[in-house]
């Protein structure tokens, strides 16, 4: 029975038939999709930390109006995407907990520092540039509620990289304290960057399952590849250096070479011990139990309301 | 309570258009339920009408039953105009 159900699952995956949340699904899609879906949610969430961090210093009310804008939408990315989980039989409440325990995981990049105004545009292009990379195949993922939410994702996000784009090229072209800013957060959020394609395709086992699933539609490094030879040719226009020695074009593969991550690097920050990790995890924390009086008054008020409807009617 | 109860939410994306499922989130009664979906589905002028409807109240067909409830239309072509013959030079029909 069960092999039975699995290939007519599979059938309606190789047809591009999207799967719904009541459908028949392998418990193992159920579960990979609940882990991917609630770790991308986190990331929206916790992003907002390292961005909002500047919003009270921004240089003029356009850049403010923008920057807020730009948070208010990751939150709503959060909700999206929370809400796409919780269609795979998950409460949220669940899935906040885990966030705050430390159990479950976000995107890696959210536990560095942003030190200086040039790393708002830095984030904005780099960050949210390979963010739209990943996201935009999730679009055409196999599960339905997910691929939705990720088109509204999507629609969203160009304009949180052009804003980066443009806070850059204002930099770029000011004076040269103001380039020299502007090249060191490059500095700073270069290989981060690249790191949030995740492991090379040899070290992500699971990454077969999730293709054959059409979770992913391409690989780790395909993504990762196809962001470097975008992105260089976006830092030519804003006149500043990619820090990679080994950065080349290659005419034969018509792509760049780039240098090798470091991988330590990246493994030491997912377990926990980034420069922003703790810091992230205790703001959350603190938002959370600092809110829960909101919480608890809302019901209150919605009870007395529905009592006051009551006697009225 | 753990969570806040779900509500689904639909938007109008214009007049003349029904209204459509656009997603959903959680909200303590219908009040705030309307507040948050303007919020976080209409930031974009997405919409000019929003309904929100409890998830409890929507009743959905089985999607194991999806081929008894919706094939016999399959076989009932006669319920299609092109089933129809009409002679070439009959116009506006
Ligand atoms: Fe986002
Ligand atoms: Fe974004």
């Amino acid at each position: 029975m069960e092999a039975h159900l699995e290939k007519r699952f599979q059938d309606k995956i190789d047809q591009e038939i999207k799967i719904e949340p009541k459908d028949w699904m392998p418990e193992k899609y159920r579960k990979t999709l609940v882990r991917q879906i609630s770790q991308h949610a986190h990331s929206e969430i916790v992003g907002m930390l390292p961005e909002g961090n500047w919003i009270t210093r921004a240089p003029s009310l356009k850049r403010k109006l923008g920057l807020l804008a730009k948070v208010q939408d990751e939150a709503g990315h959060g909700l999206y995407l929370y809400a796409a989980a919780e269609t795979l039989g998950v409460e949220r409440a669940d899935l906040v907990a885990d966030l705050h325990s430390g159990k479950a995981k976000y995107s890696s990049i959210f536990n560095y520092p942003t030190m200086t105004w040039a790393d708002i545009g830095a984030i904005g292009w780099l960050v949210d540039g390979a963010a739209i990379m990943n996201q935009v195949p999730l679009c055409r993922c196999s599960y339905g509620p997910y691929a939705r939410a990720m088109v509204r994702v999507c629609k969203e996000e160009s304009f949180h990289q052009r804003q980066g784009f443009e806070i850059m090229m204002t930099l770029c072209n000011g004076t040269t304290e103001q380039k020299e800013m502007a090249q060191d957060a490059l500095n700073r959020w270069w290989w981060p960057s690249l790191m949030m394609f995740g492991p090379n395709d040899d070290e992500s086992p699971n990454s077969k399952q999730s293709m054959a699933w059409k979770i992913k539609r391409f690989s780790n490094d395909d993504l990762r590849q196809k962001f470097v030879d975008v992105t260089v040719e976006q830092a030519k226009h804003l006149g500043i250096n990619i820090p990679d020695p080994d950065l080349n074009w290659n005419e034969e593969t018509q792509h760049y070479d780039f240098g090798e991550i470091d991988w330590e690097e990246f493994w030491n920050v997912v377990k926990g011990n980034g420069p922003c990790n703790k810091a992230r995890l205790d703001a959350r924390n603190k938002a959370h139990d600092e809110g829960a009086w909101v919480r608890e008054a809302a019901v209150a008020y919605a009870e007395k309301k529905r009592k006051r409807k009551e006697k009225v009617a | 309570m753990k969570n806040w109860p779900l509500w689904e939410i639909f938007v109008r994306s214009k007049q003349g258009l029904s209204h459509k499922h656009v997603g959903s989130l959680h909200a303590a009664d219908a009040e705030m339920a309307m507040q948050n979906a303007r919020d976080v589905y209409t930031r974009r002028m997405e919409g000019v009408s929003i309904w929100v409807v409890e998830s409890v109240h929507v009743t959905a067909s089985d999607p194991d039953e999806k081929e008894s409830m919706f094939d016999p239309a399959n076989d009932k072509v006669y319920r299609h105009p092109t089933f129809y013959d009409v002679p070439d030079g009959v116009t506006h029909i």
